[in-house]
């Protein structure tokens, strides 16, 4: 397995591709990557691969995502860390078609070997992320030093770029009345961070960063223990961003600590593998082997690196079971 | 015999520059004994982005729209044997517009002129750039001040100078509507002048010279009715604005006073003599009110959409001007509209709509948060999607175009002669002259001078008597511009493009589409494109129809928008893992810039791409590029975008089977 950036871009293409004997050779890809997966956090060495930081944004249209995101590659790239980011934008219900775009403003990287972009569509999916999201970050935290997971957010994504991630932060518009939206909007339970953009506005931001803060006394810290923090940053002024950079750090030391990583980890990875035994064989599959809360207790119980974490195994179990009911 | 008494002619001007200073100068003079009245500079992409000849995103671009100028050896140059004292010079700037005037206020000190006595306008408005020419350089806060401290300098320092002229015309190229082009121009000249009138420099009293000095620079269309109808109603709002929102008493300084270049939008390139056509009737548009009579015309030249122009081609279209001016007897009446029941109603039809629209983007914050949340761009975008599925329908009629297509033999096309070629060896002179010039200036002035011009940005203080220092001082162009990159960073403009809505299904979309499903389910994923600009040319609204469209049959669309290098151009196509590359160039740099990213592809293994190229390319160089590899070219005469993404699905499907 070639694990140098220039194998990226078709690896990625790979993990795309909808075709049978491609799904077959992507998860076999996903397989082998697992199995070459470092658990340490220490900087690995030959022919293991490291594991890097999974990390989202979100936040809804206009409130800064990408102009942020480029502030904290820009950060990170001083840091000599390199990024993999990948993009997702929603699908025409109409033609079947998306406009990648206005990512023209993750600019920091323009020429630069250190940080790698793929924008993606959602396709038939609702919810901000991509089929080939998952395991495209996957490939990427094996060769960048941090992953980021950009998408438009609002209700529904918030929860499902929860679970793929490590940290999600969400990216909040100063602007009177939004706290009560996004509560209502059942927005404030996943987030890990929440980062009110475009500070150099002043008062305004900070209002909306006290409200969030008061909205989020009652739940503060997660299952995990982690004390959720609203910050103020600016992508325009750099306010902040050094900070939103060290609590994402700090947020990636607790969950090592607390083992919630590979908890998360195994449940992504889980939850991946069990849309896309779905996505093949329907819902009449997977009720071949008991449902999908069934195949999901399989799935993590699955050792790691053991060549089945990605339902092959599963899937050979499904077909053998429409097989006999034909 | 005695003739009546006329009013005196508006400027003539043409829009010209190319290739060098000198050759330019040569141009001008020329012009100006044909009895071309007033000047009008076109400067070259890297002089209107702020960077020198020799910067790495200038290659192929130096010379190319428009004159390069670098420093003050340059403009000196441009205008040798011109006095400055007597001239009146329009110069087309807007990013780097207070260093352009620093130059030229330097230039004419070094004649001996006063800058009190220079008349002019310097183009100075930036928040049309976000929106469609794409010539910005800084992000719009600071570009706002620059402009303010150019307005607040010249109110004082040159009094018969227009400091600014707001632009509606880059609105209608865009695909503004009469009430979007009135609305937008409107609101754009309240964000300059509510910004002037925030600054502790410019006193209560000072404000109504101000607003007396803002200018306009309008489009006029094909529906010249409408588009007179257009000028009285911004005349008309203008004075209601000034009054209202400015207070200004004095009817004289209300006056909406502007100039036009009549709309290049329009001009085909099939059966291209038609184009004369529309210019005359294009000119009659805003001359034929006396009320609403602009201040200074420049006409296109026919052969626009083929090229850029020779020097009979401007000489033509100058002669529309004297002919309209001094032949006909147009100047020797009042008004033809007062009292016009037909022409009252439609006005305040358009008033009413403008104001609408204005009060929603003032609504908004105003003209800077429309541009940076988009919706004026999304708006735009939206017109000119509504416009060209028009002409592909046929409900919007252009003769030679989409109708009476029959011709004969064009007498005025005699292929790569009938436009002007820039020679390719001006860009190598032009770097090999600054090269010397900066060896000969004195280090220790231009450091001194920028370092003043940096303490007067960070101090608050107005930033054009500095630069006129280091105009004096020798400082460049890029320089210049590299103080104030330094200070705020490169800015890229949202496009407006990703929030465009979809088309209900018409026929046409529908076979397309199931032709691109199909070859999704070949690939094993839906066909993948790159849409970009490479150079500086930032005409976007082009590409931006392309991408739109390219959504809507279905194909994913990566739009990386403007000022890209063919190096980003390939790692870009890489890392997305696209299909097929679309480039569009407008700048006539197309020779130099594709080749630079096949070659990168060739270099990246990635050659199996094909690449696609649109913009004005003449024949003979589109024969070129296909020899250097491109798949196909459109020029302005494929106007049917369902035929274009039909030949690009085949192609990748072409590709894939490879």
């Amino acid at each position: 397995m070639r694990r140098d950036r220039d194998a990226v871009p078709e690896a990625l293409n790979l993990l795309d591709d909808r075709r049978p004997g491609q799904r077959e050779a992507a998860l076999a890809l996903l397989d082998a990557l697992e199995s070459k997966i470092s658990r340490s956090e220490a900087k690995p060495s030959g022919a293991v691969l490291r594991d890097a930081p999974r990390i989202g944004l979100t936040g809804a249209p206009g409130s800064g995502k990408s102009t942020l995101l480029d502030a904290l590659v820009r950060a990170l790239r001083k840091r000599n860390e390199t990024v993999g980011i990948v993009a997702v934008d929603p699908s025409s219900r109409v033609s079947g078609g998306a406009l990648l775009g206005d990512r023209a403003r993750v600019r920091a990287g323009a020429g630069d070997r250190g940080v790698f972009l793929r924008s993606m569509a959602a396709r038939e999916r609702l919810g901000g992320l991509a089929d080939a999201t998952w395991p495209s970050v996957a490939v990427l935290a094996a060769v960048f030093d941090r992953v980021f997971v950009e998408t438009v957010g609002v209700g529904q994504s918030e929860a499902e770029v929860a679970g793929l991630v490590d940290t999600l932060v969400f990216v909040a518009q100063p602007g009177a009345g939004d706290v009560l939206q996004f509560m209502k909007a059942g927005i404030l339970e996943h987030p890990d961070v929440f980062a009110v953009n475009k500070a150099d506005l002043g008062a305004v931001a900070e209002r909306t960063a006290s409200e969030l803060q008061a909205a989020l006394a009652m739940s503060a810290r997660d299952a995990t223990g982690w004390q959720r923090p609203v910050l103020l940053v600016s992508a325009r002024d750099g306010r902040g961003i050094g900070e939103l950079v060290a609590v994402l750090d700090a947020h990636r030391a607790h969950l090592v600590a607390s083992g919630a990583l590979a908890e998360r980890r195994k449940r992504a990875r889980s939850s991946f593998a069990l849309d896309a035994l779905e996505r093949r064989y329907g819902t009449f599959g997977i009720e071949r082997l008991g449902g999908r809360e069934a195949v999901r207790a399989r799935l993590l119980a699955e050792p790691e690196g053991g060549g089945n974490a990605f339902g092959l195994g599963l899937a050979r179990e499904i077909e053998a079971a429409l097989g006999k009911s034909r | 015999m005695t003739l009546p008494h006329r009013d005196p002619p508006w400027v003539f001007r043409t829009y010209s520059g190319h290739t060098s200073a000198r050759a330019s100068n040569e141009l001008y003079r020329l012009n100006l004994t044909k009895g071309q009245t007033g000047l009008s500079i076109a400067f070259d992409l890297p002089t209107q982005t702020g960077y020198d000849s020799d910067h790495p995103l200038a290659r192929g671009e130096v010379g190319k729209v428009g004159v390069p100028i670098c420093h003050l050896e340059d403009m000196q140059a441009l205008f040798e044997g011109i006095p400055l004292g007597r001239m009146n010079t329009s110069m087309t700037i807007n990013a780097t517009a207070a260093w352009l005037l620093a130059l030229y206020v330097a230039a004419a000190e070094r004649q001996g002129a006063d800058p009190k006595t220079l008349a002019g306008t310097t183009q100075n408005d930036i928040i049309k750039e976000y929106l469609s020419r794409g010539t910005y350089a800084f992000p719009p806060e600071p570009s706002l001040r620059l402009i303010s401290d150019l307005i607040a300098y010249s109110v004082d320092a040159m009094p018969k100078w227009n400091p600014i002229n707001i632009c509606s015309y880059h609105l209608q190229e865009a695909g503004a509507t009469p009430v979007q082009e009135i609305a937008y121009a409107m609101a754009n000249a309240i964000a300059v002048l509510d910004a002037v009138r925030a600054r502790p420099d410019v006193p209560k009293q000072a404000l109504p010279r101000v607003v007396g000095r803002i200018s306009f620079f309008l489009n006029a269309g094909i529906r010249f009715v409408e588009e007179l109808c257009k000028c009285r109603a911004m005349g008309e709002l203008w004075d209601e604005i000034t009054r209202e929102r400015y207070g200004v008493e004095d009817a004289t300084l209300r006056r909406f006073r502007y100039g036009v270049q009549v709309n290049s939008l329009g001009l085909t390139e099939s059966q291209p003599e038609n184009n004369i056509i529309r210019i005359v009737l294009e000119a009659l548009g805003v001359t034929l009110s006396r009320d609403a009579r602009c201040r200074a015309l420049q006409l296109p030249a026919w052969n626009e959409a083929l090229g850029l122009p020779r020097p009979w081609d401007q000489q033509w279209s100058l002669r529309i001007q004297q002919v309209l001016a001094l032949e006909t007897d147009l100047l020797e009446y009042g008004d033809l509209f007062n009292g016009s029941p037909v022409v009252a109603a439609k006005v305040a039809d358009l008033k009413r709509a403008a104001r609408e629209e204005m009060e929603r983007v003032l609504a908004m914050g105003g003209a800077v948060a429309a541009v940076e949340n988009a919706y004026m761009k999304r708006r735009l975008v939206e017109s000119q999607t509504a416009r060209l599925r028009a002409i592909e329908h046929g409900e919007l009629q252009v003769i030679g175009l989409n109708c009476f297509t029959e011709t004969a033999a064009s007498a005025l096309v005699e292929g790569a002669h009938s436009i002007l070629r820039i020679d390719e060896s001006a860009e190598r002179d032009q770097v090999e002259h600054l090269r010397a010039f900066r060896g000969r200036r004195h280090d220790a002035d231009v450091q001194a001078a920028l370092a003043s011009l940096r303490d007067a940005l960070a101090s608050g203080q107005n930033v054009m008597p500095p630069s006129i220092r280091a105009a004096h001082a020798g400082v460049t162009t890029g320089e210049w511009a590299g103080v104030f990159r330094s200070l705020y960073g490169e800015y890229r403009a949202p496009t407006g493009v990703a929030v465009s809505v979809a088309p209900a299904a018409d026929e046409a979309l529908t076979g397309l589409r199931e032709q691109i499903r199909r070859l999704g389910e070949r690939l094993g994923r839906p066909p993948k494109m790159l849409i970009g600009k490479p150079g500086l040319d930032g005409h976007s609204n082009g590409a931006e129809q392309i991408a739109v469209r390219a959504r809507d049959v279905g194909m994913e669309v990566v739009y990386e928008g403007i000022r890209l290098t063919p190096g980003e151009i390939v790692s870009s196509a890489r890392d997305e893992g696209v299909h097929v590359i679309g480039l569009s160039i407008l700048s006539g740099s197309h020779g130099v810039l594709v080749v630079d990213v096949l070659e990168g592809l060739r270099k990246a293994g990635l050659e199996r791409i094909p690449v696609v190229v649109g913009g004005i390319i003449p024949e003979d160089d589109a024969a070129k590029l296909r020899a250097a590899g491109v798949a196909r070219v459109y020029t302005p005469k494929d106007f049917d975008l369902n035929a274009i993404f039909g030949e690009i699905a085949q192609l990748v499907a072409e590709s894939a089977a490879a």
